[in-house]
């Protein structure tokens, strides 16, 4: 096997220890990554940052621990947002995996911000089917979720009183790590005209650019890479803060830039020894 | 009758279903939200179908010590541990923050999650290594728009600002045409399955015709 051909064949294995390695030293020693703020994640902030207190937005969480690293940070920065501006929350979750992410940032932040569940605060918990859950939510909240996550009656709380279903929230941002994002988008704008953004993760991110130009969502965060660049607004806008580390998506965007460098520069060897193996024959 | 009956079940819902959606009645509205809690009903049962099911297979696969059956064995315990302290123990309180399901999920279950996605990474990085080559004119197309897409995560300087407008380029005309193209062959494929379902041409669903 010539140089040239081992360039095309390397072992997979060393791939996977270079990969490795990389990952590790960056997590070590971090650097800050420049970002460009995309229009269609600022447009998120900047509608979060026009609603006025006593306003609720309300949040479908859908998804798995498997994709936090990307989503995660996502919601705590919203949720930070909102709470620092006293937005009220109303939050759902229809991932079977879903409900431990919510209750994780809630617990915590609503902690941090001194917010009482059922006043500033409703998580109405987990349902199945997400399809039927987002068209009866249409009609009524109170159809799928007669109580919340934590089994009050709705009608007990306090900010329920006036909430019937989706006319009553000035928006929807759904942040998902699967196919819920598609129900939202058809049942909850397409059949109820709620008005709705989305976050989702990176590889998702190119499937919804056709609903961001029709107008159905208003917004998209995609990956962690658009939640660094929420993070980065919200920082500036004072919200989060670097030194108490509520930056978790800008913390790994180092990792994820050098393992996109190592992954350009592996496909860069790959087609270096294609061709000069070629031109050799 | 053993086919006729729920073909005229699931035409009758199907059209009902269908032209509820054009028609704002009230008793329409009324009609298909109880539907819906028809759905939600069903959706249950199948889900205590489901439980049955994965005990049956799994109980089966561990008295037969068939192979794997060590992993089956785990995926009972974890099975039924979730579902005891789950349950159990006064039940709405075990779904807070710091109880011990919630400490099973956060400990437990998020490490294992966030471990097996991680790996994703290597893969992708090998496979991207394989895939990625210049053979011909459609592949570096390919190629050279992964790259441009990559670079987007890259700090550039200067170049940033025009690799992000090539990103975008490729994002919302290329990539959209293509998704669109993709979505509307998907809607009018899921629409033509529908009306066969409910004209009785498909009966898959039946489990035998």
């Amino acid at each position: 096997m010539t140089f040239y051909e081992r360039m095309m064949n390397l072992d997979r294995r060393w791939v996977y220890l270079v990969i490795g390695v990389v990952v590790v030293v960056t997590a070590i020693w971090s650097f800050a990554v420049p970002l460009y703020v995309t229009p269609e994640a600022r447009s998120v902030y900047d509608f979060v940052e026009s609603l006025v207190p006593g306003e609720v937005l309300m949040i479908g969480v859908d998804y798995a621990p498997e994709v936090m690293a990307e989503l995660h940070p996502m919601s705590y920065a919203i949720t930070r947002q909102c709470f620092a501006k006293d937005v009220k929350l109303l939050l759902c979750c229809l991932h079977q995996n879903g409900p431990g992410m919510v209750e994780q940032v809630i617990a915590q932040v609503a902690e941090e911000y001194g917010k009482v569940n059922g006043v500033d605060y409703v998580y109405l918990g987990y349902k199945p089917y997400p399809g039927i859950t987002i068209l009866a939510m249409g009609q009524n909240f109170r159809i799928p979720f007669p109580e919340d996550y934590y089994g009050t009656p709705l009608d007990s709380l306090p900010m329920m009183r006036n909430m019937t279903n989706f006319d009553n929230v000035k928006a929807i941002i759904n942040i998902s790590g699967g196919s819920g994002t598609e129900y939202w988008i058809n049942y909850a704008n397409g059949r109820y005209n709620a008005k709705l953004a989305i976050g989702v993760t990176g590889v998702m991110t190119a499937d919804y650019y056709p609903f961001l130009q029709s107008g159905q969502i208003f917004g998209l965060i995609g990956g962690m890479k658009g939640a660094a660049e929420y993070e980065y607004l919200a920082e500036r806008g004072g919200y989060i803060s670097r030194e108490k580390g509520q930056l978790w998506a800008s913390k790994s965007m180092p990792i994820q830039t050098t393992t996109h460098i190592v992954i350009i520069l592996f496909i860069v060897i790959g087609n270096v020894g294609y061709f000069m193996s070629k031109r050799k024959k | 009758m053993r086919r006729t009956l729920p073909i005229a079940v699931v035409a009758g819902v199907g059209f009902f279903m269908l032209i509820q959606y054009f028609i704002p009645l009230e008793e329409f509205e009324t009609l298909y939200e109880w539907a819906l809690d028809w759905t939600m009903v069903i959706g249950c049962f199948a889900m205590l179908l489901g439980l049955y099911s994965l005990t049956n297979m799994m109980v089966t696969k561990v008295r037969r010590k068939a192979e794997g059956w060590g992993y089956s064995l785990v995926a009972l315990v974890g099975l039924f541990v979730m579902v005891f302290v789950g349950l159990i123990p006064h039940y709405q309180d075990s779904l807070k923050y710091g109880t011990l399901f919630m400490d099973i999920f956060e400990y437990i279950y998020i490490p294992i999650q966030a471990a097996m996605f991680s790996l994703l990474a290597f893969y992708v990085a090998s496979a991207a290594y394989r895939a990625f080559r210049a053979r011909t004119v459609l592949a570096t197309i390919l190629l050279v728009s992964a790259i441009i897409i990559m670079f987007r995560l890259i700090p550039l300087g200067p170049l940033s600002a025009i690799n992000q407008w090539m990103v975008n380029f490729i994002l919302t005309v290329p990539n959209m045409a293509a998704k669109r193209a993709f979505w509307m062959g998907v809607g009018l494929g899921a629409t033509a399955t529908a009306l066969k379902i409910m004209l009785g041409i498909e009966r898959g669903y039946m489990g035998r015709d």
